[in-house]
């Protein structure tokens, strides 16, 4: 899941100043899940704004924001209202809010912050679990990624800022990813690939614009 | 195949010397004559001195520069040191090949302090290598004559190069199996994390000595209460016994001579421990803004 938390009012006040009449999306996925875009902070922040004199000219939670398809079905449903607003308030991911810049081609506000792709243990409690580097190491690794949860993403940890398994990133709070990988790889008996020299990674597909094409 | 020894650390440590190195930390200055100071300081008693690379992630003087100049000016080998946490495979490769032109010979591969631990924690960290592909890239550049790609290189560079290793990790299984893995590929020599506790110490020795791998044990006695007090805090998993604090503090109660007093009687008893330790090939000394205690503690250390 894209795990987002939302922007400070001030922050988003300054991006609306000037503008009057608002749209605002939500997303019934992640940013739902997250409570950063669901039906309730979508109807918070349409109080909000009027209670500042803005008029809201249309709310709308669509599916999956970041699938072109349904944003560009719910926009067109809302046409008349969508193209009566001076700026669309997009309650979400940086993918749903270029979805909607692009597909409407409006002054699009994001009111989110995207975070990191993580699990959720409980509402409020995310944790990073993935960099989408492209190239899965997790077979080796004992299903725990050093990309996403290695302070220095070694590919050939531990170093020597770990203490009794900690990471002297953030002061020795968080678990250190090589700890738990060689711990894990222990248990399940194959320290060999532990031990393996993984070399450093191509980063040439991770250069660009990354696009994934089949058909 | 046995590396040539390039450096002379490496020659008199194949010799069988016990060998002594210390350490010099270049600042945030653009003046090189500290720097020049401490290592007339450590000549004569230190075979060479480690040239530190931004250590805690603080940006100082480039360690290439003052691991020239004491090799030009004073005559002292360096020990430059390399971590991968502000420079690209790029950038690695094109300052070795620099350090080469200019006569360096020994480069300690290291990982680098996290940038957030340093005095601008908002910074990017690189760390498109890690310390054990730094191995594989001197590797490749000492005796493949390329670089980590496989890209040729005209004049290869001549260096003999090490790691660093903690005998204060714990867990000390990871730490053991990654000195392993950075010995296969071809280290030449491993100084390590200061230590603190003789039977650490020894523990560790005694693990790594089937891979095989010359050892140079760490030691940093204490400048004043406030750096024991920082070590203690802020260095990951070091070790500091409670007795060794304890007399230490009693003795900073009398005066702050008596604190260097009991510093030369402690380490000093330390390094003979070391010295005596089977498989152990020398002694790194970290006394950084004291170095004036290294000959004295070696003196100490022989009597």
């Amino acid at each position: 899941m894209i795990i987002t938390i939302q922007k400070p009012d001030e922050e988003i006040n300054k991006m609306i100043e000037g503008r009057d009449r608002i749209f605002i999306i939500g997303c019934g996925t992640c940013a739902t899940e997250c409570q950063t875009g669901g039906e309730e902070q979508v109807k918070d922040l349409k109080n909000k704004l009027e209670s500042l004199g803005k008029k809201v000219t249309g709310q709308l939670i669509v599916e999956s924001v970041c699938d072109q398809r349904l944003t560009r079905r719910d926009l067109r449903r809302n046409k008349e209202t969508v193209n009566d607003s001076n700026a669309i308030m997009v309650l979400s991911c940086g993918t749903a809010t270029q979805t909607v810049s692009e597909i409407s081609k409006k002054i699009t506000i994001p009111c989110c912050d995207t975070e990191f792709i993580g699990t959720t243990e409980r509402i409020g409690k995310f944790y990073e679990r993935c960099r989408a580097c492209g190239e899965c190491i997790l077979y080796d690794t004992g299903g725990i990624c050093p990309i996403a949860r290695c302070g220095k993403t070694l590919l050939n940890g531990p170093c020597g800022g770990q203490a009794k398994g900690k990471c002297e990133v953030g002061g020795w709070e968080k678990e250190c990813a090589w700890i738990q990988i060689y711990e894990r790889l222990r248990d399940e008996g194959r320290l060999d690939l532990f031990k393996k020299y993984r070399p450093p990674k191509d980063h040439s597909e991770m250069a660009s614009q990354r696009e994934v094409i089949f058909r | 195949m046995i590396r040539e020894a390039f450096s002379e650390l490496t020659k008199a440590i194949r010799a069988g010397t016990f060998v002594y190195t210390g350490e010099i930390e270049p600042l945030k200055t653009t003046s090189l004559e500290e720097t020049l100071e401490t290592a007339k300081i450590l000549k004569g008693h230190v075979i060479a001195a480690n040239i530190t690379d931004n250590p805690t992630a603080f940006a100082y003087m480039n360690s290439l520069i003052p691991s020239y100049f004491i090799q030009k000016e004073i005559g002292l080998e360096a020990v430059y040191q390399v971590t991968v946490r502000d420079r690209n495979r790029l950038a690695i490769t094109a300052d070795l090949l620099a350090a080469s032109a200019l006569g360096i010979k020994n480069v300690l591969a290291l990982s680098g302090d996290h940038t957030t631990v340093g005095d601008d924690p908002g910074t990017k960290p690189v760390y498109d290598l890690d310390s054990t592909a730094l191995v594989d890239l001197l590797r490749k550049m000492v005796d493949d004559g390329t670089d980590i790609k496989g890209n040729k290189i005209d004049q290869p560079p001549k260096f003999n190069f090490g790691i660093a290793g903690n005998p204060n990790a714990d867990p000390l299984d990871p730490e053991i199996l990654k000195i392993e893995r950075k010995i296969e590929l071809g280290a030449d020599f491993m100084q390590t994390q200061a230590v603190y506790d003789v039977d650490l110490m020894k523990e560790f020795v005694k693990q790594v000595s089937r891979l095989k791998v010359p050892v140079i044990v760490g030691i940093a006695p204490f400048k004043s209460r406030g750096m024991m007090d920082w070590m203690v805090k802020n260095v990951p998993g070091i070790v500091v016994p409670e007795d060794i604090q304890k007399s230490l503090l009693a003795a900073r109660e009398k005066s702050k001579e008596a604190f260097l007093d009991e510093n030369l009687k402690i380490f000093g008893d330390l390094i003979k421990e070391i010295r005596n330790t089977p498989n152990v090939s020398g002694l790194h000394i970290m006394t950084i803004g004291f170095e004036w205690i290294v000959p004295k503690l070696i003196e100490k250390a022989n009597q």
